[in-house]
């Protein structure tokens, strides 16, 4: 009989879910039900159980659509994003939580990711960035380091990997943050700041994959892998505060960029107005 | 109230009927022949309270416009040849998690970039098997300006009666071309709400349908019904299974809503049927040309007349049959390499034997050219 | 504001991975036959690290009964 955070707002009956021993996106999909959680619990947040939405599109990551409470739509590979475009703009007020990997929202979904970043259209993605395509059983995504191993790079792979959160600001994003599977409680709260945000909204998390990724690779077990995130990824308030030196191998585990600009279903909200103002209806 | 007469353009009269079949949401990606579509949503759905949006590309568009349609708001998107090959993965997707929408093909001469934006109807297979896998598809064809206005409305009604994506087959000639329309006074138009049920409380058997249906009632998201839509194969629950029986019932279900359901939505234009030897088969653009070939055929004397599918797909296999005993040769015209025809040698079997004449130049044909062959084939049989 | 906790385990949840063990930070979990469990003499105090990053939702932290 699990936790009542399961009970609640996990759908106990297609449980236990399908992922590894010590895969990452369990962990991170429970921070995404405590965020959600916590949000619906407070009263002063605007965030209610029925009107949230979850939508994925296809690989490990994607599956969490179908595990949690809410409306789930879980859509077609890289078009995670573009189904939630449909359902934000048809419906603005609903929350919509695009929960998507690496391959999913960098390969075959990067035009949606960039350009829903660039209309500031109030969605909020969490990514589950294990570094590979786990579904398939281990090719090289475009988060894989250069150099890594994967069944496609048996030489090791020549590509340069992107920053998903960097190519999101880059694009338009106007909160755009980083978390880890290890930084659970950092990450619940990043969550949380991006489902507030209006506007486009991405968490980057670093998810683990020891099956494939970390075999491939020498990682070590789910284990090895969460402990290089514990030493190698950094809070915000003690990464501020160590020297530049101290950050050079370390990644900072918080927001990364955070700004105001006008959302895009409000704009058209106001549009349509301006719009039947002048045509009199 | 007196109908109003306008002159107005295919693309256009398809928007003004979508609007008036309810439709509030497109999203889409510029493509001639379709453009005009898009330009006229832009302008006109703000004004009734809809939701316009150009997407980054013909996929986004299509996905977009399935999210829409889960949350209970009619949706469309239009496009031309190479969107429309971009659009049928989620187009597959509608079919299976049975999502309502619209979508309208301008077709355009093909393959690839082809001859744009010149006429023609190579996309008469594609649109019923675009998508990978088996699934049901039904899809209308217009032939006047019209006609378009009116059949677009029937489009959004099939589409919300079998919960199913509807492909609105239009091509470049009806696209483009401008006549006098009589807009309906909207009262009398029939439209079709979707059917939609609610239950109290979470994870229902949101695909059951009661004994003898084919189409579960569709649930809107944002009511708290907190249900799971996947393009896996699903349960009634809405959760993927890989349970080989249930699975085959789904895709069973899935093909006969349809395939039990014909006589309501297979409709067909018969004209001067009753007495011919020699049956026309045309649809779209193209079947102007027929007519007219036709009533120049009879005018000589020729026992001709003209069978139009409306529904395209599924093809009007029933209706053509019936018609065989009568006819003693067929002439299958379309603009394209011969695609139709193979459905309706299918149809006519051994029985009647079926000519045809197509084009892929990226010109239309002309009637004369119908009317030539139409006088070939009765010469042929009388010099036998 | 919560009462006293005590950590609660469904081995049949648990896949094994040793994440909870190996970042318990007082040690007192352990994995025997790919399923954990608390030491003996292990001291809980049910800070919540463990259920934080179970994957599979196999511990977590239940109110004290009165």
């Amino acid at each position: 009989m699990p936790s009542e955070l399961v009970h609640k707002y996990l759908r106990i009956d297609h449980l236990p879910h399908i992922w590894c021993a010590g895969c990452g996106n369990g962990i991170i999909m429970r921070d995404v039900a405590v965020a959600l959680q916590e949000l619906i619990d407070d009263p002063e947040v605007p965030v209610s159980r029925d009107k949230t939405v979850v939508v994925s599109g296809i690989g490990c990551s994607s599956r969490a659509a179908g595990y949690l409470d809410f409306d789930s739509i879980h859509t077609t590979h890289g078009r995670a994003i573009a189904f939630a475009t449909g359902i934000k703009f048809a419906r603005p007020d609903l929350e919509v939580i695009v929960l998507t990997g690496d391959g999913d929202c960098s390969a075959i979904g990067g035009n949606h990711l960039i350009h829903a970043a660039r209309r500031n259209i109030g969605l909020t993605v969490v990514t589950f960035n294990n570094d590979i395509y786990g579904m398939t059983g281990g090719q090289y995504s475009p988060t894989t380091p250069t150099g890594d191993k994967a069944t496609t790079a048996p030489y090791g792979n020549l590509d340069r990997p992107f920053d998903i959160a960097q190519l999101a600001a880059g694009a338009g994003a106007t909160f755009t943050a980083r978390g880890s599977a290890y930084h659970a409680r950092e990450t619940t709260e990043l969550i949380k700041q991006g489902i507030l945000h209006k506007g486009f909204s991405l968490i980057d998390v670093y998810s683990v994959c020891p099956t494939y990724y970390g075999r491939k690779n020498g990682r070590g077990g789910p284990v090895e892998m969460l402990q290089w995130q514990k030493e190698h990824m950094v809070p915000a308030a003690t990464y501020y505060a160590m020297s530049e030196e101290a950050r050079r191998d370390k990644t900072l585990v918080g927001v990364l960029t955070h700004t105001e600009n006008p959302e895009y279903t409000e704009q058209y909200a106001a549009l349509v107005e301006r719009v039947r103002a002048q045509s009199g209806k | 109230m007196t109908p109003k007469r306008i002159l107005m353009q295919g693309n256009e009269a398809c928007v003004e009927g979508a609007i008036a079949a309810g439709m509030r949401f497109f999203a889409g990606y510029p493509i001639t022949p379709s453009t005009e579509i898009a330009e006229r949503c832009a302008q006109r759905l703000p004004q009734v309270g809809g939701r316009f949006i150009q997407m980054e590309d013909e996929l986004a568009s299509m996905a977009a416009v399935l999210g829409a349609s889960v949350t209970g708001v009619k949706a469309m998107t239009a496009t031309s040849g190479p969107g429309f090959s971009l659009k049928q993965e989620n187009i597959g997707y509608g079919c299976l998690a049975e999502i309502p929408c619209v979508i309208v093909d301008v077709q355009r001469s093909g393959p690839s970039t082809g001859l744009p934006t010149s006429p023609s109807q190579g996309d008469y297979m594609q649109a019923r098997w675009g998508t990978h896998g088996d699934h049901p598809v039904i899809a209308l064809s217009p032939s006047s300006v019209q006609e378009t206005y009116r059949l677009v409305i029937r489009a959004f009604n099939l589409s919300e009666k079998y919960r199913t994506p509807v492909i609105f087959l239009m091509d470049e000639i009806v696209g483009h071309m401008r006549e006098g329309v009589t807009l309906p006074d909207p009262r009398e138009l029939i439209i079709n709400k979707r059917h939609i049920s609610y239950h109290d409380g979470a994870n229902k058997q949101c695909y059951a349908v009661p004994e003898g249906e084919y189409v579960p009632a569709m649930k809107p998201f944002g009511q708290g019904e907190r249900y799971n839509i996947t393009g896996l194969a699903h349960d009634v629950s809405g959760f993927p299974t890989n349970n080989n029986q249930i699975a085959g019932a789904l895709y069973t279900r899935l093909m006969e809503k349809i395939d039990r359901n014909l006589d309501d939505i297979v409709r067909v234009e018969e004209h001067m049927l009753d007495d011919a030897d020699t049956a026309v088969v045309c649809f779209g653009g193209t079947a102007r040309a027929a007519m007219s070939a036709v009533q120049q055929a009879r005018a000589e004397g020729m026992k001709v007349g003209l069978f139009r599918p409306i529904t395209v797909w599924p093809f009007p296999e029933a209706h053509l049959r019936a018609r065989l005993p009568g006819l003693k040769r067929i002439l299958m015209v379309e603009h394209n390499y011969g695609q139709m025809l193979l459905e309706v040698q299918r149809s006519a079997a051994d029985r009647v034997p079926v000519s045809f004449l197509g084009r892929v130049d990226g010109t239309v044909i002309p009637p004369d050219d119908i009317l030539r062959k139409l006088r070939e084939m009765e010469g042929n049989a009388h010099a036998k | 504001m919560t009462g006293r906790k005590k950590l609660v385990i469904d081995p049949a949840w648990c896949k094994g991975c040793g994440i909870c063990a190996a970042f318990c930070p007082k040690n007192a979990l352990e994995i025997a036959g790919e399923k954990v469990r608390l030491k003996e003499g292990g001291e809980c105090v049910a800070c919540g690290a463990c259920e934080m990053r179970c994957p599979d939702y196999a511990l977590w932290l239940e109110d004290l009964e009165e």
